[in-house]
C-alpha cells in the first residue's frame, strides 16, 4: 500500500495545490513542496528500518512476496489485469530520485511562474505521480497506463508556460512518446496472449511473464516494440529529436523534469523489461543497440559542441550521456549495470541543476543564447561556482558521480567488447570540450559590451543555493562513497541477469 | 401476437405512442415548450421500459428480433436522443428557432434507429433506415433560412437516395439467389446459393456493403461526412454522429453475424479493405482541419473503419468460438465507448459553439473561460485518441488484443499507425483550449455565464467516460450477460 498512499499524496497535493491558488500567490508552491517533501518522509520511514538492507537482498524474481513492498490487487479480471505495485532496491533508488528531484523542480520554479500557478504545481505533481506509478507498476498494462499517462501533465507544462516554440516541442514531445508507446502495447499485449495460449487466461503480470516460452522471430518483434517506446524516452540516437526542443521550450521545472526523471524511465525500462522478458533477443541485438549507444555519445557531444544555446547545449549533453546508459544496458553484467544505476542518478542530479542555471539565466537575461553571455562570473560569482561545479561533474572527473558510472559502464563494457569500450572513452574527451565551451562562453571572458554592467543581475538567493549544495552534496557522496547506492541496487541487478541467463540456456 | 411481444416491443411502441402525442399536441395548441417536455418525458420512459423485455432472444413477428445486445443498443441510442433533445432546449444551442416538428423529426429518426438495431428482416432494415435518413435529412435543413445546412441537407439526400436505391438493388439480387429476406434465412441459403450463383451473391452483398458504408461515411463513400457534419446544427450533428451512426453499425453486424456473411470471404475481404481505407483516410484527412465538426467527422470516418477491425476478426469463427464471443464484445465495447464520448465532444462543442460554426479559434483558451467544459472536451478527445483512463483506451485495448488473437496483421498495423497519426489533430483541439491569449497580461476573458444544467450534462458523460475507462469490470461482466 506504500507505493499507492504515495501516489495518492502527490495526486492529492496536486488538487491542494490548484485550488490554492486562490489563497495567495505562495501557497500553491508552498503545498508542493510540502506534499513532495511528505512523500518522501514518508516513503523514508516505511523503508528504513534497521533490516530493510537484509530485505532488499531477499527479493528474488521468482517470488514477489520476498520484495520490500508487494501489492496485487485485481482490476479487470476479465484480460488478466491488476493493480500490481513492486519495489525492489531499483525501483527505491528511482523513487527516492523522482521526489528529490521533484522537490529540486518546484524550487527551480518558485519565482519564473507568472500565471496559473496552481495548475502549474499540479501538473508537477501529477507528472510525479505518473513517473513513480512507471518505476513501480508490475503489471504491463498498468505500467503503460502510467507510461502514457505520465505525459499529459508534462504535455501541459510544456505548452502552457513553455517559451517562445512551445506548441510544436510539446505536440513532438508527446506524439514521439505516445507513438512508441503504441508499439510497447501491442508488444505487452502479445505477450498476455501468448500467455494465454500456454496458460489459458491472460495475463499481464510481470513475474508470469518473465518466462513465458516463445518462439525466436515473435521474440526479436515484441522485444523492438518494447525496445524503441525505452530508447525514444531514453533517448538514443536516432530518436532523440524531440528532445532538444521540449528541454529547450520547458519551463525550468519541466526540464529538471525531464532531464532528470522523464528519462530516466527510459533506462528504467530498458533495464526492467526490454531485456529480461525477452533474453534471446536482447542477447542477438546487444550489438546493434551498443553501436546506437556509440553513436548517439559522439553524435550527441559534436552536436552539443555546435549549439548556442544554453538549454539545446545541455539537452544535447544528455543525448550524449544517455548514450553511455544504453552501453551500459545492454553489456549487461553486473559492473556496467552498476554503473547505468549510478550514472542515472548522477545525471539526473547534474543536468537537472544545470537546467536550473539555464532557467535562472534566461529569467535574468530573457535569452539563452551563449553569444549574448559573457564574462557573466562577475556579477554573479555564486550561480558561475555552481555552474562550474556541474560542469566539471557532468564532464565526468573523479570524484563525482558522473565519473563513478560511466568508469563502471566503461569497465563492465570492456569485458563485453573491447571496441566498444574504446569508442564510447571518446565520449569523456568531446565531454570535457562541450562543456568548457559552455562554462568559457557564458562565464568567463570580457562582461558583453552592450549588456553593459549597469543591468541589475542579482545572484543566486538561499533558496537557490540550497537546492544547489543538496545536489552538489548528492554528487560528492556519490563520487567517494557510491557503496551504498550499489548495495541497495546489487540484488536487483544480479537477480535480472540470472534471469536472463537462466533464458539463454533455454 | 402474444402479450409478452408487446413487452418486447416496448422501446419501439415507447417512441411511436410519444410521437402521437407530440402531433395531437401540436395540433391541438402549438407550444415548443410543452412539445419539449412530451419528448422528454417519452424518451425517458421508453428508456425504463426498456427493461420490461424479459424473455430473449425473442422473435417478434418476422420482422424483429429482440435480443439482449440490441436492447442495450437501443437504449444507448435512446440516451443519445435525450442528449439531443436536451442540447436541443433553447434557441442559443441551435441556432434556430426550436418548433414542435423538431421534436417530431427527432422522435422519428430515433424511432427509425431502433427499428433498425432490433430488425431481422431486410424489410425492417429498409423500413428503419428510412424513417432514419428522412427525418434526418429535414432536421439538418431545420435552419432554413441558412445556406450550409441547406446544402449539407441536399448533398445527403441525394447520396442518401442513390444509398438507398443501390440498397433494394442489393436486396433484389440476394433474393433473387436466396429466396429469403429474412437475416437467418439468408444465412441458411447463402453458402449454397454462393456456389449456385456466386455473382448474384457477390454483386447483392457489395451492394449493400456500399450502400451501409455510405451511412457510416466509410472511405471511399465518406464524401458527404464533413459537409454535413459542419452544415448540420450542432445537436443534429450529434444526432448523426451517434445515433445514425451506431444504430447502423448495429445492424450490420447483426446482419453480418445472422446473414452467416462472417463465413463468405468474399465479403470479409472488402470489409478490410473498407475498414483500412477508412482508418488511413480519415485519419489523414483530420489532420488540416480548421473547424472542429469537420474534424470530428474525419476522426469518425477513422474509428468506424477501427470498428469494422473487430467485424473483421469474426471471418471464419464459429458461433461457439471464444474469440467470436470476445469480438463481439469488442464492437459492443468500442461503440459504447465512441457514442459515449461523441456525446461529450458534442454537447461541449454545443454548448460553446452556439449558432455559429464553430470555428477552433472560438475554443482558444476556453480552459481558462471555462473549465469544466475545457475540461470535458479534453477528455473527449483523449479518449478518441486512446489515452489510457479514458473510454476510447479501453476500445482500442479491445481491437488490438482481437487483432493479436485473430493475427489480422495488416488491419492491426494500420490501426496503429492510424492511432499515432491521430493523436497530432486531437492535441491541436487541446492545445487550442491552453492557449493564454496573444497578450499575455491579458488572458482573462470574461466568464460567459451559462445555465448549470450545461455543466452538469457535460460533467455526467465526463464522468461516465472516465469511469468507463477506469473500471470497466462491471460493464464487461454486463457484457458478457449480453
Amino acid at each position: 500500500m506504500v507505493i499507492v498512499t504515495l501516489i495518492i499524496i502527490l495526486l492529492i497535493g496536486g488538487i491542494i495545490a490548484l485550488l490554492s491558488e486562490k489563497l495567495s500567490e505562495e501557497a500553491p508552491r508552498v503545498t508542493a513542496l510540502l506534499s513532495i517533501l511528505v512523500s518522501l518522509i514518508y516513503l523514508m520511514l516505511q523503508i528504513i528500518k534497521p533490516d530493510y538492507i537484509t530485505v532488499i537482498t531477499q527479493s528474488s524474481l521468482s517470488d514477489p512476496a520476498s520484495w520490500l513492498m508487494h501489492l496485487k490487487l485485481e482490476w479487470i479480471p476479465a484480460f488478466g489485469i491488476s493493480i500490481e505495485f513492486a519495489l525492489d532496491g531499483l525501483s527505491l533508488l528511482m523513487v527516492a530520485l523522482t521526489l528529490i528531484l521533484g522537490a529540486v523542480a518546484v524550487s527551480a520554479s518558485w519565482t519564473d511562474i507568472k500565471k496559473h500557478q496552481g495548475f502549474f504545481e499540479a501538473n508537477v505533481l501529477w507528472t510525479l505521480a505518473g513517473v513513480i506509478g512507471v518505476f513501480t507498476a508490475l503489471d504491463l498494462f498498468l505500467f503503460f497506463l502510467f507510461w502514457e499517462v505520465m505525459l499529459i501533465p508534462m504535455y501541459f507544462i510544456i505548452a502552457i508556460w513553455g517559451h517562445e516554440n512551445r506548441s510544436y516541442a510539446a505536440m513532438k514531445f508527446f506524439i514521439f512518446t505516445q507513438a512508441s508507446g503504441l508499439l510497447m502495447l501491442v508488444s505487452s499485449i502479445a505477450l498476455a496472449v501468448i500467455y494465454k495460449e500456454v496458460n489459458g487466461q491472460y495475463s499481464f503480470s510481470y513475474f508470469d511473464l518473465i518466462n513465458l516460452p516463445k518462439g525466436y522471430l515473435t521474440e526479436y518483434l515484441l522485444m523492438s516494440g518494447f525496445f524503441v517506446a525505452f530508447v525514444v524516452k531514453l533517448p538514443g540516437f536516432p530518436f532523440h529529436t524531440w528532445l532538444p526542443d521540449a528541454h529547450t521550450q520547458a519551463p525550468t521545472a519541466g526540464s529538471v523534469i525531464l532531464a532528470g526523471i522523464l528519462l530516466k524511465t527510459g533506462a528504467y525500462g530498458l533495464i526492467r523489461f526490454a531485456v529480461p522478458l525477452f533474453p534471446s533477443a536482447a542477447n542477438d541485438f546487444a550489438p546493434m543497440a551498443m553501436a546506437l549507444g556509440v553513436f548517439g555519445i559522439i553524435y550527441g557531444a559534436m552536436t552539443a559542441f555546435a549549439q548556442t544555446d544554453f538549454k539545446r547545449l545541455v539537452a544535447y549533453s544528455s543525448v550524449s550521456h544517455m548514450g553511455f546508459i544504453l552501453l551500459g544496458v545492454y553489456a549487461w553484467n553486473e559492473l556496467a549495470l552498476q554503473g547505468v544505476v549510478i550514472q542515472m542518478i548522477a545525471h539526473g542530479f547534474s543536468s537537472a541543476a544545470l537546467f536550473m542555471i539555464a532557467g535562472s539565466l534566461q529569467e535574468r537575461l530573457h535569452t539563452r543564447d551563449m553569444r549574448e553571455m559573457s564574462g557573466l562570473w562577475k556579477f554573479m560569482p555564486k550561480m558561475g561556482a555552481s555552474a562550474m561545479f556541474f560542469i566539471i561533474a557532468s564532464l565526468g572527473l573523479p570524484g563525482f558521480g558522473n565519473f563513478i558510472g560511466e568508469v563502471l559502464i566503461l569497465l563492465g563494457l570492456y569485458q563485453v567488447s573491447s571496441w566498444m569500450a574504446v569508442a564510447a572513452s571518446l565520449g569523456l574527451i568531446t565531454g570535457a570540450i562541450y562543456s568548457l565551451i559552455l562554462m568559457q562562453k557564458s562565464f568567463y571572458g570580457e562582461p558583453n559590451a552592450h549588456r553593459g554592467e549597469t543591468t541589475m543581475l542579482h545572484d543566486f538567493r538561499k533558496r537557490e543555493m540550497l537546492t544547489m549544495y543538496t545536489m552538489m552534496g548528492a554528487l560528492v557522496l556519490l563520487g567517494i562513497y557510491p557503496q551504498p547506492i550499489m548495495d541497495v541496487a546489487q540484488t536487483t541487478l544480479i537477480g535480472l541477469i540470472d534471469a536472463v541467463q537462466l533464458g539463454l540456456v533455454k | 401476437m402474444k402479450v409478452i411481444d408487446f413487452y418486447s416491443l416496448a422501446p419501439i411502441l415507447g417512441l411511436s405512442v410519444t410521437i402521437i402525442v407530440v402531433m395531437i399536441q401540436a395540433s391541438i395548441k402549438r407550444n415548443h415548450k410543452l412539445a419539449w417536455w412530451i419528448s422528454f418525458l417519452g424518451v425517458t420512459a421508453t428508456l425504463w421500459s426498456t427493461h420490461l423485455a424479459t424473455s430473449y432472444p425473442q422473435q417478434v413477428t418476422p420482422l424483429f428480433l429482440i435480443n439482449p445486445s440490441g436492447l442495450w443498443f437501443s437504449s444507448l441510442i435512446t440516451v443519445g436522443a435525450l442528449v439531443t433533445l436536451i442540447l436541443s432546449t433553447d434557441d442559443e444551442n441551435t441556432g434556430f428557432k426550436v418548433t414542435e416538428e423538431y421534436y417530431l423529426l427527432l422522435l422519428l429518426s430515433t424511432l427509425g434507429a431502433v427499428v433498425l438495431i432490433l430488425a431481422s428482416h431486410m424489410a425492417s432494415l429498409l423500413l428503419g433506415m428510412e424513417l432514419l435518413g428522412i427525418s434526418l435529412y429535414a432536421m439538418i435543413a431545420f435552419p432554413e433560412k441558412d445556406p450550409n445546412p441547406l446544402e449539407g441537407a441536399i448533398k445527403y439526400l441525394v447520396l442518401s437516395a442513390a444509398a438507398s436505391a443501390m440498397l433494394l438493388f442489393g436486396f433484389a439480387l440476394i433474393y433473387a439467389a436466396t429466396g429469403d429476406l429474412s437475416y437467418t434465412g439468408i444465412g441458411a441459403k447463402l453458402s449454397s446459393a454462393g456456389i449456385k450463383n456466386p455473382l448474384l451473391v457477390v454483386a447483392g452483398t457489395s451492394m449493400l456493403l456500399a450502400s451501409i458504408g455510405f451511412k457510416l461515411s466509410l472511405a471511399p463513400f465518406h464524401m458527404w461526412t464533413p459537409d454535413v457534419y459542419q452544415g448540420a446544427p450542432t445537436p443534429v450533428t450529434n444526432f448523426l454522429a451517434t445515433v445514425s451512426k451506431g444504430a447502423m453499425l448495429v445492424a450490420l453486424s447483426r446482419f453480418t453475424i445472422d446473414g452467416q456473411l462472417h463465413q463468405y470471404p468474399t465479403f470479409m475481404l472488402c470489409l478490410s479493405v473498407l475498414a483500412i481505407i477508412s482508418m488511413l483516410v480519415g485519419n489523414w484527412l483530420a489532420l488540416r482541419q480548421q473547424q472542429i465538426k469537420r474534424l470530428l467527422a474525419y476522426s469518425s470516418i477513422a474509428h468506424f473503419g477501427y470498428l469494422l477491425v473487430a467485424l473483421v476478426a469474426l471471418r471464419q469463427l464459429q458461433e461457439s468460438d471464444e474469440i467470436f464471443y470476445s469480438s463481439l464484445e469488442a464492437i459492443n465495447f468500442y461503440l459504447t465507448a465512441y457514442i459515449i464520448t461523441s456525446l461529450a465532444a458534442f454537447t461541449v462543442i454545443a454548448n460553446i459553439g452556439g449558432e455559429n460554426d464553430p470555428d477552433m479559434r472560438s475554443f482558444a483558451g476556453l480552459f481558462w473561460r471555462k473549465p469544466v467544459q475545457a475540461s470535458t472536451l479534453t477528455v473527449a478527445m483523449l479518449s478518441f485518441a486512446g489515452i489510457p483512463l479514458t473510454a476510447g483506451f479501453l476500445g482500442k485495448f479491445y481491437l488490438i488484443t482481437l487483432a493479436l488473437n485473430t493475427n489480422l496483421w495488416l488491419l492491426l498495423i494500420t490501426l496503429v499507425f492510424g492511432s499515432a497519426i491521430a493523436i497530432y489533430y486531437y492535441l491541436r483541439v487541446i492545445y487550442t483550449m491552453l492557449i493564454t491569449s496573444s497578450s499575455d497580461n491579458n488572458y482573462e476573458v470574461p466568464l460567459i455565464s451559462s445555465p448549470m444544467w450545461r455543466d452538469a450534462l457535460a460533467i455526467i458523460l465526463m464522468i461516465s467516460v472516465i469511469l468507463l475507462g477506469t473500471w470497466p469490470q462491471p460493464f464487461i461482466d454486463f457484457m458478457r450477460h449480453l
